[in-house]
């Protein structure tokens, strides 16, 4: 319930938190919202040296228009603030959706968006997201700033392609015109549970037809998947083929066995549930 | 040690601090603010919620040191300034009806229930049951089964609109 | 019979709690709220692994961490226990009843099972330290299995020779002809799944010595304040005189604070060894692991049944996983339910066998129902598995088997009179409310549909047996303490009245139901009656609260205390108002001579007579105040029939309760309102065992589910709305006729659920799923049943 004991930095700025972070290597973690670090730290099962407090730094909050025509959320956007925010509601309604399945009130209102891409968990809804709408994230570190997308950014269980040194300061995201139709499918154990399966449906309709399907899927492997295969085989075909594709939903994908699920059910449930949000997604 | 200043249910408070301090160990052990409890240990239960500058958090899950210049609310600043705590009329609504529809028995989980509660009235003034259920969702009772704490949030919401409370104890 | 009391007055109306004002305000005096200046932190050393030898401790490390003040390994401290840690009941002659150490000495039983005990200045100090402990260890193989365990490879307690712990066989009646004559027999195997209690207070303890007495003051969170003062007065070797406990406000139990904890007994040791306040308490994850757990038995049944649906008799096998030590009523809970496999039903024979076993896990103990939720889910379980093998309704089934309401008082096959019901009036009530019918042709409806989301129907008309005990009976199974309970009352010389009770709430409304029955005894204001209790210095006889037993018997003795006041003052007012004392009649708080209704005395007046005393009889002394211990002839049989609807998606295994009914017959109500709170409570847990929660344990013997993180317990947004009504049929065995309200929804509702789960999956030739009812255990029973398989 105590976290082993840490030296504190309150960075005032993303350059003091680079400073703070070069300074120190690999003893030093970044705090934001704290929702995934602190539990870890209660409980003793990460005991960094020294910890480095975005909290304020208000430049890294607040959502803005790019001028290539995506939004920018700034990484230390609390989920609450996502949900709640004009500019995503208009131009990126899933991501609001998706956000406002994330934990419950109180983690929304600290958790941030960045934190949750940080921390890259397979498990947690945001990065699934990410990975659906084909955004990308910008780090910033020591030798100036980078784009990574999020087919890059997730390498591997909780460990994410952002250097030691750097820091996290915006997710960007398209925004997607009125023929994009979503629907995320979240299955916990209970309400404020991790979803043992999750998928994100994002369907983009002309004509009657599906233009574009696409598939995130949450904690079917050690990171968040695409169902690249269920996407392919829509990909203009009519919403009657949605059944029928969403049997490909677990290809490619290599899902944990645990107490709520064994790798099979998984599997099982990736296909019921990448159907269901498909339809809804097209409905 | 580091020092970290904030308002507490309306006082002022500056203090030096180990940055490990939790902020519901800063209020309980510092503050000596034990309205607010701890129910576990991996920010499930929600019996330590309070607001941060307004907002619902869980306090077992925020460190002393990032609530420096904030305001934080407890249950314990609930009730009218200058209200005795035995005096009913002083209560905010969300304890009065929490009494009246009998949404506590033990009262263990009931700080951070209402806590909770009043963040989601303040974002949703007249919710459905429904509403309130995955409103509160990040709260936990053992003892009640929930009906009469749905019942409660929404007797007081309905006080809070300013709607005649409904007269829901039945003989 | 004892006549019943007609409700006059406070009783049976709702009373909002006396209770709330500070819990909603923030201001309730939890343990760990207790200041005790000075305190000294306690954290134990926990064993990572479930079964090991213990080859070393080496504690110097963790002496010179800064803050600590003392370190202490278990052979530190054998010299501080007078005795091991209690077991009450001596299920059998032969029970093996090893010993049980604050502290493992030899070897570490069960991940969690503490070795070494840290005192430092402070919370952070201490649980820097612990991990500066260095402890030994070699690894023994960890017993997980009961089926495994009785092949006695490996023993948890080497010196008992054995990890059987007891058996207890009994049958009665002829049970060999009744399966003989049988023309169906069902045979089933239940899982009734370990659980973890999870009161959402943890447990805490604060010791502080107290020079005035030389003694200490204990504050713990727990159920029990006068078992724990006795039983600590013996492990530890404090005089019993010389140790006050007093349970505060105390956040939840379930069973899981009915205990002597070996962390209890470490804070009185170690604040009498230092001379300094010790407090600790646990962090959720450990308490999962060093606090009791509940349940977690085999259930192997066979039933014996006519082809027209008569009910003959069960042969009842139960193997209980006792796990590493006996705690206070480990060996017992089993036994609690062992009565009640009967139910409600008449038949003509029963044969029973318990079998309690020793595993390398947390020790399990009562936790909400103890035995009876065992006892109800096998058996209601297993009669709607009689009726589907029959082609019967399950209610027909139930309604030609139970007793009738012109038959009680009711000899059962396993030798319990019950006392009282009306199973027909409160499943009429039931049924009415639920839209029986109406659901059936939803049900075929989908079925005929071939509907992903099939609807099941689930069924409990159960019945309980509580008000914990008759002390004869008790005695006669070798339970080591009475069932009675206490009350005083104070004719307080300006008109109030103080009750003490025995009883010790932690969430109850003691307070606020106790009032209400001595303002309605006495005649005196509600607002004018407090109620005492938790604290061995005020309430210095009881016997606590488990086992739904205090409105039965402690209430009961409250209502007792208060007749020998109105007694006593019927003397003064007779005496006062120069009548004949059988010339006095007392109503509403005022004695008045018959036939001259302007002589009277209130209660209130006697009250100031005797404190003044200046004129009283001669032949009694000048108070007015009472006590009384009850000790009751029977338990009481609380029943009710819940029903279940509930949707299960046969894509996911998903299980949504649509609708659930349940009307109980809990006797007399002395509080409407307390009484739906505690059905709603009971319901919401026996809800969780048949959906959510299990504590599991890996092939090593760690447990799976340490935390809240992976053991479901549920939110308001995983529960339905309860559709909760009464009937009122009272008991016998007390004169109030209350029979207690508890565990009652937590009894009855789990197999209502799982029965409706099953009822849902039948047609794909489901005819079990493994508690959880969880996506997981529901898929996997219809992937199993549509394999070929029947799961």
């Amino acid at each position: 319930m105590i976290p082993a004991t840490f030296d504190y930095i309150r960075a005032g700025s993303v350059d003091e938190a680079i400073a703070a972070l070069t300074e120190h290597g690999d003893e030093a973690k970044l705090l934001a919202g704290g929702h995934s670090l602190l539990p870890l730290m209660k409980l003793r099962l990460a005991s960094p040296e020294v910890l480095v407090d975005l909290g304020r730094v208000d430049a890294l909050r607040g959502v803005c228009e790019l001028d290539d025509g995506r939004l920018s959320i700034g990484a230390m956007t609390s989920h609450q603030d996502v949900i709640d925010n004009d500019l995503v509601r208009q131009h990126c309604g899933v991501l609001a959706d998706v956000t406002r399945k994330v934990g419950d009130a109180q983690v929304r209102h600290r958790g941030t968006i960045g934190g949750a891409m940080a921390h890259g968990d397979a498990a947690s809804d945001l990065p699934a997201a990410l990975l659906a709408l084909d955004g990308t994230v910008m780090v910033q570190g020591p030798s100036g700033r980078r784009e990574i997308t999020a087919a890059d950014l997730f390498v591997d269980y909780l460990s994410t392609s952002v250097n030691d040194d750097e820091v996290i300061t915006e997710v960007r995201v398209p925004k997607l015109d009125g023929n994009w139709g979503w629907n995320y499918q979240k299955f916990g154990r209970v309400a404020q549970a991790w979803a043992i399966v999750g998928s994100l449906g994002l369907v983009k309709r002309a004509n009657g037809s599906i233009e574009e399907a696409r598939v995130g899927l949450t904690h079917m492997g050690t990171i968040p998947l695409r169902a690249t295969a269920v996407e392919q085989a829509l990909a203009g075909t009519s919403t009657d083929g949605i059944a029928d594709a969403a049997e490909h939903a677990a290809e490619g994908t290599s899902p944990p066995t645990d107490l709520s699920a064994t790798s099979e059910f998984r599997e099982h449930l990736a296909r019921v549930l990448t159907k269901r949000a498909l339809q809804a997604a097209a409905g | 040690m580091t020092n970290v200043q904030m308002s507490v249910d309306g006082a002022s408070h500056s203090d030096e601090v180990e940055p490990r301090l939790l902020l519901v160990h800063y209020l309980r052990d510092v503050l000596g603010k034990t309205g607010t409890n701890v129910g576990c240990d991996t920010s499930n239960c929600g019996a330590c919620t309070v607001h941060l500058d307004g907002r619902s958090v869980k306090s077992c899950t925020v460190l002393a040191v990032q609530a420096d210049g904030t305001r934080i609310d407890t249950i314990e600043g609930l009730a009218d300034a200058g209200s005795s705590g035995d005096d009913e009329a002083g209560w905010h609504p969300l304890q009065r009806a929490f009494h009246t529809e009998h949404g506590l028995q033990c009262g263990y989980c009931t700080p951070g229930m209402i806590m909770a509660a009043k963040d989601l009235l303040a974002e949703n003034p007249d919710p459905t049951e429904d509403e309130v259920r995955h409103g509160l969702e990040g709260n936990l009772c053992r003892c009640t089964g929930y009906v009469n704490i749905v019942k409660a949030v929404r007797a007081a919401a309905a006080e809070m609109r300013g709607e005649t409370p409904k007269a829901e104890v039945t003989a | 019979m004892t006549a019943v009391d007609t409700p006059t007055g406070s009783i049976g109306v709702t009373k909002l709690r006396k209770e709330d004002a500070r819990l909603v305000t923030g201001r309730a005096t939890w343990t760990d709220n207790v200041a005790a200046p000075g305190a000294l932190h306690m954290k134990l050393v926990r064993s990572p692994m479930a079964h090991a030898k213990i080859t070393a401790v080496d504690v110097s490390a963790a002496r010179e961490r800064p803050g600590v003040v003392a370190v202490y390994t278990g052979a530190d401290l054998m010299d501080a226990w007078k005795t091991s840690l209690p077991s009450v009941w001596q299920v059998t002659a032969d029970v093996k009843e090893p010993p049980h150490w604050p502290l493992a000495t030899d070897k570490v039983r069960h991940v969690g099972d503490g070795v070494a005990v840290v005192l430092a200045t402070s919370a952070g100090a201490v649980a820097d330290a612990v991990d500066f402990v260095d402890v030994s260890y070699e690894p023994l193989t960890a017993v997980t299995d009961m089926e495994e365990a009785l092949k006695d490879e490996v023993l948890v307690h080497d010196d008992a020779g054995t990890n059987r712990c007891y058996e207890y066989a009994w049958d009665s009646g002829n049970l060999d002809e009744v399966f003989d004559r049988a023309d169906v027999v069902v045979t089933r195997r239940y899982i009734n799944q370990r659980l973890i209690p999870t009161a959402i207070e943890p447990r805490a303890v604060v010791v502080q010595p107290d020079p005035t007495s030389g003694g200490y003051v204990m504050h713990s969170a727990t159920q029990i304040p006068h078992i724990l003062r006795i039983q600590l007065a013996i492990v530890c070797g404090v005089p019993e005189h010389k140790l006050r406990v007093i349970a505060p406000d105390v956040g939840g139990g379930f069973g899981s604070k009915l205990n002597v904890y070996a962390e209890e007994a470490l804070a009185l040791a170690l604040a009498a060894k230092l001379g300094k306040p010790v407090t600790w308490t646990e962090t959720r994850s450990e308490g999962y692991q060093a606090t009791i757990h509940g349940r977690d038995h085999i259930q192997d049944l066979q039933i014996a049944a006519t082809s027209d649906g008569r009910i003959l008799g069960y042969k009842a096998d139960i193997k209980a996983d006792l796990g590493a030590y006996l705690q206070l009523v480990t060996t017992g809970t089993p036994m609690l339910g062992a009565f009640m496999y009967p139910a409600i039903y008449k038949m003509e024979a029963h044969g029973l066998k318990i079998t309690g076993v020793f595993t390398t896990k947390t020790p399990t103990d009562a936790y909400r129902g103890a035995g009876r939720p065992e006892a109800t889910f096998a058996i209601e379980r297993i009669v709607d598995d009689l009726a589907a093998e029959l082609g019967m309704d399950p209610m027909e089934l139930r309604r030609k088997n139970w007793i009738t309401h012109e038959e009680f008082p009711y000899d059962i096959i396993t030798g319990l009179t019950y006392d009282s019901g009306n199973y027909e009036a409160a499943t009429d009530k039931a049924m009415a409310m639920f839209g029986y019918d109406d659901l059936r042709a939803e049900q075929q409806q989908r079925r005929a549909s071939g509907d992903p989301v099939q609807l099941g129907i689930g069924i409990s008309t159960f019945t309980e047996m509580c008000g914990l005990a008759p002390s004869r009976v008790l005695g006669s199974l070798s339970y080591r303490a009475g069932g009675w309970e206490q009350a005083s009352v104070r004719m307080l010389p300006t008109g109030t009245v103080q009750v003490i009770t025995g009883t010790s709430p932690h969430g109850q409304g003691h307070v606020t139901s106790w009032s209400q029955i001595a303002a309605d005894a006495l005649g005196v204001d509600f607002d004018d009656v407090d109620v005492l209790h938790g604290d061995t210095s005020i309430s210095h006889r009881g016997m606590d609260t488990y086992g739904s037993r205090s409105l039965v018997v402690g209430g009961y003795a409250v209502h007792s205390a208060c007749q020998k006041v109105i007694a006593k003052a019927k003397r003064v007012a007779a005496h006062l108002l120069e009548a004949a004392e059988d010339d006095i009649e007392f109503a509403n708080g005022t004695f008045s001579v018959a036939g001259s209704p302007d002589a009277k005395k209130t209660i209130q007046d006697l009250a100031l007579a005797v404190f003044a005393a200046h004129d009283y009889p001669q032949d009694m002394e000048p108070s007015l105040d009472a006590e009384a211990t009850v000790d009751p002839e029977n338990f009481s049989f609380p029943h009710g029939t819940h029903l279940c609807a509930a949707e299960v998606d046969t894509e996911t295994g998903r299980v949504i309760i649509r609708t659930y009914v349940s009307v109980d017959d809990v006797g007399r109500v002395i509080n409407p309102q307390i009484v739906e709170g505690q059905v709603h409570g009971g319901l919401a847990q026996g809800i969780a065992q048949a959906l959510y929660e299990e504590a599991v344990y890996d092939t090593e013997g760690n447990l799976s589910t340490g935390s809240l993180l992976d053991y479901y317990v549920p939110s308001a947004a995983d529960l339905p709305h309860f559709e909760t009504d009464r009937t009122e049929t009272p008991a016998t065995s007390n004169p109030m006729g209350v029979k207690g309200v508890g565990e009652a929804g937590t009894i009855a509702s789990t197999p209502a659920v799982v029965n409706a789960v099953v009822d849902a999956l039948r047609p794909l030739g489901v005819k079990d799923v493994r508690m959880p009812t969880s996506p997981r255990n529901v898929w996997e029973a219809i992937q199993a049943a549509t394999n070929g398989g029947a799961a």
